[in-house]
């Protein structure tokens, strides 16, 4: 959501690219010959994994962005339970925990699979950059997408690095 | 004492016998990157962040625990060096669980800082993700083994500065971990002063205040600083 900090930037933003797919365009399929893909998340269930490979097929650069997709961050702290974490975390969750009702999400084809292991994206796929922060800031945000545009190899380094 | 005539990435330098290669490159402005350097306590060369070419000298050496020699070219900053501090780095955030975005010492962490100034945007490495517990059993302070890079800053501080003696280090490798006395909780430390050294000492969010949440947690240098003063100079200067 941080990438609506970049308030009027915005703006410009829309004369220079073709929003094609996020979780806020109407776009039920990942379009082909995407130029670049800002990629959020950790890797946690086979959902992801899937349209992870998929995003990469079609897409030129790929950026990691934000913690979750770079670190696996807080998703991956149920790694620390060891394999075999998926029963014990929706146990936790949906039974131990639970005041109303309590029962396993379970429909196949419908509520996809937890990884037994959480990962960051350039784990899992080749990652062209990185931009973390949890959210990255804004002026990051700017600055690697300025670069792009303008056609320079992104480069961010000291105070335009922040992780958490 | 005698003095010393050696270079630092092509400076000369003149240093007294004894000094450590940081030492007198700090007094001739020269930055080496460390982490596990803590002004006032001995040094141990735990972090390796520190490493330095000297020429004739096929390893690298860590400039916080090497003695100056007459005639030493030093190196501080090539792209061998570069690469190996990177990597140095990047093992210690795949090593444990250091969760940024929930830590105590989000924003004032060493680590993180380390992490911006040598540019490293992701760790290449694949993280362990070991199972380690925090340690809350103690009246005033915490110990997130999740978060400790075993600089062993707060082991020597204990040691050194207050002398109580109730931090050390247990296990080997990836099994390394800080201890209290004979591995018991913290809180039934015997000999624990609750001085709270180690916890200014701590470059992490290893070692917190309990009350503490989310990049909540500061710490105040200051009070070491007092004590490095009033033992080596004898003055007890304190701040208003």
């Amino acid at each position: 959501m941080s990438f609506l900090d970049l308030d009027e930037f915005l703006i410009d933003l829309v004369d220079l690219v073709d929003i094609v797919y996020s979780p806020v365009v109407d776009m039920k399929d990942y379009p082909g010959s995407v130029d670049v893909c800002l990629i959020e998340g950790a890797i946690c269930n086979e959902d992801n994994l899937e349209l992870l490979h998929k995003i990469r097929q079609r897409t030129k650069v790929l950026v990691s962005f934000g913690d979750c997709a770079v670190t696996a961050n807080v998703p991956a702290i149920r790694n620390q339970l060891g394999l075999g974490n998926t029963e014990s975390v929706l146990q936790r969750a949906y039974i131990e925990n639970a005041q109303d009702n309590p029962c396993l999400p379970k429909a196949d084809g419908i509520v996809p699979q937890l990884l037994e292991r959480v990962m960051p994206v350039h784990e899992v796929v080749h990652v062209e950059h990185f931009l973390p922060g949890c959210p990255p800031p804004a002026a990051h945000i700017k600055a690697l997408v300025s670069q792009m545009l303008s056609g320079v190899k992104p480069n961010l380094e000291g105070k335009q690095i922040k992780f958490g | 004492m005698a003095a010393k005539t050696l270079t630092i990435d092509g400076k000369s330098i003149t240093a007294e016998e004894g000094a450590t290669v940081l030492q007198v490159a700090e007094e001739a402005g020269i930055k080496i990157p460390t982490l596990c350097h803590l002004e006032g306590i001995y040094d141990v060369g735990a972090c390796r962040l520190c490493l330095v070419e000297v020429v004739g000298v096929p390893k690298l050496l860590p400039a916080c625990a090497t003695k100056v020699a007459e005639g030493m070219e030093i190196n501080t900053d090539s792209e061998r060096l570069r690469k190996y501090r990177r990597m140095t780095l990047e093992l210690l955030f795949a090593e444990r669980n250091h969760v940024c975005a929930v830590c105590v010492s989000n924003g004032h962490c060493e680590l993180q800082t380390m992490a911006y100034s040598l540019g490293m945007d992701h760790v290449r490495y694949e993280y362990l993700f070991p199972k380690w517990g925090v340690d809350t059993t103690q009246r005033l302070f915490g110990m997130d083994h999740n978060r400790c890079i075993l600089c062993t800053r707060c082991v020597r501080v204990c040691w050194h500065i207050e002398g109580a003696g109730t931090k050390n280090v247990s296990g080997r490798g990836t099994k390394s971990h800080i201890i209290t006395d004979l591995n018991m909780p913290w809180g039934e430390s015997v000999s624990c002063t609750q001085c709270g050294k180690c916890v200014q000492a701590c470059p992490t969010g290893a070692l917190f205040h309990k009350g503490s949440t989310a990049g909540e947690m500061e710490r105040d240098r200051g009070k070491l600083e007092f004590l490095v003063t009033a033992r080596e100079k004898h003055q007890w200067v304190v701040a208003v």
